[in-house]
């Protein structure tokens, strides 16, 4: 039952908000309710999987049978109805400062809403062409959330965005039909789901199975952002409005790579297959190329997209690394998506505070707004894995299962781009908050911050989803709850059931 | 009908759809593009019928159902309801390749598809082999290939929808059996595409005056460039 609810109610807030009412707090509000009713449903939902069994809807007609949600889903799920809460929170304050018209955050709210529907149905749906039309979903309701702003970049990143996308989605399908064909090839008679695809992986025709998962990772990778598809993504993730960007590098990049490691177990049921080669592959090249791509951006979203991009290859290579790794590779799309959404909120405090994203335009912002420089140099550590933070401990859970695998190649070249990426964002970081402002000839000049009139204060709101989502990223450094703890090893059991 | 017949007639209408997807990459205009797409879509629906007669498959004939309404008749809709009408008049000269160097690479990306092709179809059951599969891809490929050539959003557009079509091609062949509520999805979800982009084209227009989006490329790493897209607030 819960499961139907936390679809539907993303679904009702959509309608709710596109009625035109005068207060303009109404859209933003009813957004705020649902999505922490979301949250209240997914931790429900978690609760009753990590008990044992998967849910699934119980019945046995149209779109309903194919409903299925298990630990690593309930995971995915989790995250998505926290980030959709926080960036619901911080859009409330973030969006109310941008002097919009009526029908535009209207219009903003509703994509908000649908763009969360979508994401909630993949983990929810376990029918691959059925996951394939929902992922399509996210991209078309995001659209018009990246070209929000409707500046000449804005748009230029949307089209970018939606045309890379959808050409790998294109290629995606290809890869599903032949997915199923290869299910019916091998002779079995249970119904196309991500279950049916794993027991039937053993007899499916090697040579059609490979060449589906390679479509289906080189179409699904264009989304996620592997490196070379990922030419968009520091486009679409730097113009779109900072709550979005949480959701869209944050979790939405996470939630393709899902539908990805779904198809990790098949693949190593099936005899003799490559799966783990391409992803440590895959994985390297886009973590190598993103950290050097961090250290010349000059513009600090595109800064935590790269990072972003970086991410998405750790984890790949985690995954690629074998069943050792893969407690590493759940853990770390945890700590990445709570660390990177967190960035983006800290992010767009800081546009806010100085209403604009060059990084060289940036200096001394500790003293024009405190709270938005201290979320800043946090969230920068966070990400780049200093301890005690989450992403420290996902990180180093991943290289001591790498180094236990005898994998010291991989492990290596990892660990050599995680503290270039450290260093990259760092050294950007650390001028923008801390630095002085510099005129032409190179002399310090002072800015006039430190006069008290000129401090900014962050709406309300914005501080709320900052405290908000700061809580796990420090929290998870030091300790991890049981029952996360449980439900971590099962959804690692997940992605390497025999 | 024998069986043999259809065989032959579906491997014409296959070999109609190969030629359309030659057409899309080197149709200079808009609305000639648009056409070709409409032809496409109905050799598609026609190859689904022929196989569905063959197989006496209520689903495939369910599939060329869907694929004659929604693309040769909802999709000129939505797009003549979204986009600005003068684009489809509008001559496209500045294409990233000329037409017989374009047209020469996808002459090659067709052969690969035919060795692709017939690669996948050893392993597959005798009943499923034919011509769709190689000119599915086949399609696919040039779809993805008009994409990186073409500039303006039309013939873009188009060429996302013509590797939907391609995919399907091969879809229709080697998974038949595929429930017809993901075949109506699939179809609704081409519909939604054409929305969003002809919104987007919409949108693009107003703002910067040309629907030539291969041209923008405002956005890339330019060292100390001054980031100021989006509006202080």
């Amino acid at each position: 039952m819960s499961i139907f609810v936390i679809l539907l109610l993303p679904l009702i807030a959509t309608a709710l908000v596109a009625i035109p009412f005068k207060r303009p707090a109404w859209a933003a509000g009813v957004t705020v309710l649902s999505s922490l009713a979301v949250l209240v449903i997914a931790v429900r939902i978690v609760r009753l999987v990590s008990a044992g069994a998967p849910i699934t809807s119980g019945l046995k007609s149209g779109v309903l049978k194919w409903i299925s949600v298990d630990s690593l889903s309930a995971l995915i799920l989790l995250l998505i109805a926290f980030i959709g809460t926080t960036a619901a929170i911080f859009s409330f304050g973030y969006m109310a400062h941008g002097n919009y018209k009526p029908w535009k955050l209207r219009l903003y709210y509703a994509n908000y809403n649908l763009f969360l529907f979508s994401m909630l149905a993949i983990p929810v749906l376990a029918e691959p062409t059925l996951v394939w039309i929902v992922v399509e979903l996210t991209t078309l309701a995001s659209a018009l959330l990246v070209s929000f702003e409707d500046t000449r970049e804005a748009l230029e990143a949307s089209w970018k965005y939606v045309v890379l996308s959808l050409m790998g989605a294109g290629v995606a399908l290809l890869g599903f039909l032949l997915l199923f064909a290869a299910m019916q090839a091998s002779g079995s008679k249970e119904a196309y789901t991500w279950g049916g695809l794993l027991n039937a992986a053993h007899s499916m025709p090697p040579v059609l199975l490979q060449f589906a998962f390679l479509l289906i990772l080189i179409g699904l990778g264009a989304k996620a952002g592997l490196v070379p598809m990922h030419t968009w993504l520091p486009d679409a993730h730097s113009q779109a409005p900072s709550p979005v960007c949480a959701l869209l590098s944050g979790i939405e990049t996470s939630v393709i790579l899902y539908v990805i490691l779904r198809l990790f177990p098949v693949m190593q049921a099936a005899p003799n297959s490559h799966a783990e080669t391409w992803a440590i592959v895959l994985g390297l090249i886009s973590a190598g190329t993103a950290a050097f791509l961090l250290m010349q951006v000059s513009d600090y979203k595109r800064m935590f997209a790269f990072s972003t991009i970086e991410h998405m290859g750790i984890i790949l290579t985690a995954v690629g690394l074998g069943a050792a790794a893969s407690y590493g590779a759940v853990w770390q799309i945890v700590s990445h998506s709570l660390t990177k959404s967190f960035c983006f909120f800290a992010a767009g405090a800081v546009l806010l505070s100085i209403g604009t994203r060059g990084i060289s335009s940036v200096r001394g912002l500790m003293r024009r707004s405190p709270v938005a420089g201290a979320a800043l140099v946090f969230g920068a550590l966070g990400i780049t894995g200093a301890p005690p933070l989450a992403v420290f401990l996902s990180e180093f859970s991943i290289f001591k299962a790498g180094l236990a695998q005898k994998q010291y190649v991989v492990t290596g070249l990892l660990s050599v781009f995680i503290v270039i990426a450290f260093f990259g964002i760092m050294m950007h970081v650390n001028r923008m908050v801390f630095g002085a402002r510099e005129s032409e000839s190179g002399e310090a000049h002072p800015d006039n911050y430190s006069v008290p009139g000129n401090r900014f204060h962050l709406p309300f709101s914005c501080r709320l989803a900052l405290v908000l989502a700061a809580v796990p990223v420090l929290v998870l450094g030091f300790y991890i709850p049981q029952p996360l703890q449980i439900l971590l090893s099962q959804a690692a059991a997940v992605l390497t059931a025999k | 009908m024998t069986s043999q017949l259809l065989d032959n007639l579906n491997a014409l209408v296959t070999g109609l759809f190969l030629l359309t997807a030659f057409g899309i990459v080197a149709m200079r205009q808009a609305r000639g593009c648009l056409n070709l797409f409409i032809v496409q879509s109905l050799l598609l629906a026609a190859s689904a019928a022929l196989l569905g007669l063959r197989f006496q498959s209520a689903d495939l004939y369910g599939v060329a159902l869907v694929n004659v309404i929604s693309k040769p008749i909802i999709v000129p809709w939505l797009l003549r309801k979204t986009s600005p009408a003068e684009i489809y008049t509008r001559r496209e000269v500045d294409q990233a390749l000329n037409i017989p160097t374009a047209l020469l690479i996808a002459l090659g990306l067709a052969i690969l598809a035919h060795f692709l092709g017939a690669l996948l179809l050893n392993s597959v059951a005798p009943e499923f082999r034919g011509s769709n599969v190689p000119i599915g891809i086949a399609g696919l490929l040039l779809g993805a290939f008009t994409i990186t050539v073409r500039r303006e959003a039309v013939p873009l557009l188009i060429g996302l929808l013509a590797m939907e079509n391609g995919a399907f091609l091969c879809g229709i062949a080697v998974s038949r059996n595929l429930p017809m509520l993901v075949e109506l999805a699939i179809a609704t979800d081409g519909l939604i595409i054409v929305f969003i982009m002809g919104v987007l084209t919409r949108a693009v227009q107003k703002r910067i005056g040309t629907t030539a989006v291969g041209g923008l490329a405002a956005l890339k790493e330019t060292p100390d460039a001054t980031a100021g897209g989006e509006k202080a607030k």
